[in-house]
């Protein structure tokens, strides 16, 4: 596998020729993707309700937004210009220094866990051996988000919502590390590019998403449990709960919650698109195409088609499972509490064992098709 | 001094500030739902400090255990006890804490010179970086094999026990004995509750339907 394009080498490169020393040319380098991801993440976001915002009036016949931008396109903006200029409104009893935290150490995490969703071949910031894993062990830090806001809003709503919140977040993290363990166990590697890696090369047919199809289902059932998203965003039951945890919550503190919930679902579609749907990878493999076609792998203008090739294809993937995140939450209806907790525990977690079993025996049995 | 070495001490001097205040946090603050959150932040520090030692994966399974698991696990014990009751003072409870202050610096003065002391035989070696996941997996299934069999059947056994405890099919006899007034209730809605002794009418109604 050739390397493709060496951004960060170019660019250091370019930087010592014109003078600079080394080190100061890394230093230089350093905050660029991490500015860039965070631009990609705030860019997601607009996208992301934009979609929500569209999709959800087309499911429900009504025409949406459109006046705020071309086809409604920059609502987003004037909702998060709205939420910047509203009061921020501490509840009087409350605890105002939990209560500005909570939003705070939900978001991080999220935005954290960029750090390790590769766009392409280099295309991402820091290409670690932890890998997945550090992802799992972030999104175990935003419980102590919800309930530091549910318990500082003074508020019995708010309280019960942020219990509910990392209940439902607790137990819809053990099905999905599990069943991201099946996929670290037929890529042997716990880091992103390694598991694209092992899916790339043939096209459809070498995707995760063939050899790990209950996987799949349980890491989507599991991810969507995590976002809170329809069926299973019970901590904001408004029925029962008003809000939830958000209850309280007003101007950019309340923003802080959307922009997680946001970011949290692009990140957990890009995901399911790194461990299920190849990643990058093209559904027909590009280097047959070109040795077919006659043009070197190495061909500079095949690399750079190559390259947006694949932040598409990531990119696309995601947004098709936003999309069918949105879908879902005009097709199916709420969960209780009890079902939601009987589901994860008493299904999901025996499925998902039973899955890691399976591939562990299949990887013995078949180790040309699961990585021996 | 370069850059990275540069980067190194600092995060390493912030690290031990963060850990340090928020361990002092932990013990002294009166509000256990601060020390319990406080607790959060020295779990998060000696993540840290671990990334420092270049020890990702150890970092991230102290994120996930401790951070993830076990302080969130602390939280809801304190958010699911239902009475903010204030301690009443005691009369001369400074004695005890000059004691325990005493018991403290003590132990602190005892493990200081006891790590001053020892010879440590530092390894030279580099550190393993991102293979420490294979080197951790190895010993766990040679030499570390029975200390880690031994601690999954611990939790096992403590898994079991909640089970036991939350699902609570055998109800101790002094239960029914007590009288209504002296079961505890919710602080904001009272339960309508039936004393053990006059229930014969509810459930002749009960064996009615």
């Amino acid at each position: 596998m050739n390397q493709g394009i060496d951004l960060q080498g170019s660019f250091v490169q370019a930087l010592i020729d014109l003078g600079i020393p080394a080190g100061s040319a890394k230093a230089l380098w350093l905050p660029l993707p991490m500015v860039l991801m965070l631009i990609a993440a705030t860019v997601s976001i607009f996208v992301v309700v934009w979609l929500e915002r569209k999709i959800s009036a087309a499911a429900q016949q009504r025409i949406g937004p459109e006046y705020a931008g071309p086809l409604g396109t920059l609502q987003a903006v004037a909702d998060g210009m709205k939420l910047v200029f509203k009061e921020d409104i501490i509840p009087a009893k409350s605890d105002p220094l939990l209560f500005t935290l909570g939003p705070v150490i939900v978001v991080i995490p999220v935005l954290l866990s960029f750090l390790i969703v590769p766009f392409g071949q280099n295309l991402v910031i820091t290409d670690i051996g932890v890998g997945i894993f550090l992802w799992i062990a972030l999104s175990s830090i935003a419980p102590i988000g919800l309930l530091m806001a549910g318990y500082s809003s003074n508020n019995k709503y708010s309280l019960l919502g942020g219990l509910r919140a990392a209940a439902q977040s607790i137990s819809y993290e053990i099905p999905m590390a599990l069943a991201v363990l099946a996929v670290v166990m037929m890529s042997n590697s716990l880091s992103t590019i390694d598991i694209v890696q092992q899916q790339s090369g043939h096209g459809v047919i070498g995707w995760n998403i063939i050899r790990q199809p209950v996987g799949f289902l349980i890491f989507w059932i599991a991810a969507l449990a995590e976002c809170e998203r329809l069926p299973f965003d019970l901590p904001e039951a408004e029925e029962e709960l008003v809000a939830g945890y958000q209850t309280e919550y007003t101007g950019m503190k309340f923003g802080l919650f959307y922009v997680g919930s946001y970011v949290n679902l692009v990140l957990s579609a890009l995901l399911v698109a790194i461990l299920y749907l190849g990643g990058w990878d093209f559904p027909i493999p590009i280097e047959m195409l070109a040795n077919w076609l006659g043009v070197s792998e190495t061909t500079p203008w095949l690399q750079i088609i190559m390259a947006s090739l694949g932040v598409m294809m990531t990119l696309f993937k995601a947004y098709l499972l936003v999309f069918i995140a949105i879908l879902m939450r005009w097709t199916v209806p709420r969960v209780r509490i009890d079902q939601l907790l009987d589901f994860g525990w008493k299904f999901l977690l025996p499925v998902s064992l039973v899955n890691l079993l399976l591939t562990a025996g299949l990887k013995l049995a078949l180790p040309f098709a699961f990585g021996g | 001094m370069n850059l990275a070495e540069g980067v190194q001490l600092v995060s390493l001097l912030l690290l031990s500030a963060m850990m340090l205040g928020a361990a002092l946090g932990v013990v002294l603050l009166s509000n256990i739902v601060y020390s319990a959150f406080l607790l959060g932040g020295v779990f998060v520090s000696i993540s840290g400090l671990y990334i420092l030692l270049n020890a990702g994966f150890v970092a991230a399974a102290q994120v996930l255990i401790y951070v993830g698991a076990v302080n969130v696990l602390i939280l809801f014990g304190i958010m699911l006890v239902n009475k903010q009751r204030d301690f009443t003072p005691i009369p001369n409870a400074w004695i005890g804490k000059l004691a325990t202050g005493v018991v403290c610096l003590g132990l602190f003065a005892l493990l200081g010179a006891m790590v001053l002391g020892t010879p440590w035989a530092l390894s030279t070696e580099a550190a393993a970086g991102d293979a420490a996941i294979m080197l951790i997996g190895e010993h766990f299934f040679s030499d570390f094999l029975l200390p880690f069999e031994l601690a999954s059947i611990l939790l096992l056994m403590a898994l079991v026990g909640a089970i036991i405890l939350a699902r609570r099919e055998f109800l101790p006899d002094e239960d029914l004995d007590q009288p209504a007034d002296q079961v505890l209730t919710l602080p904001e809605r009272p339960r309508e509750l039936v004393s053990a002794g006059s229930t014969g009418n509810t459930a002749d109604e009960s064996g009615d339907r």
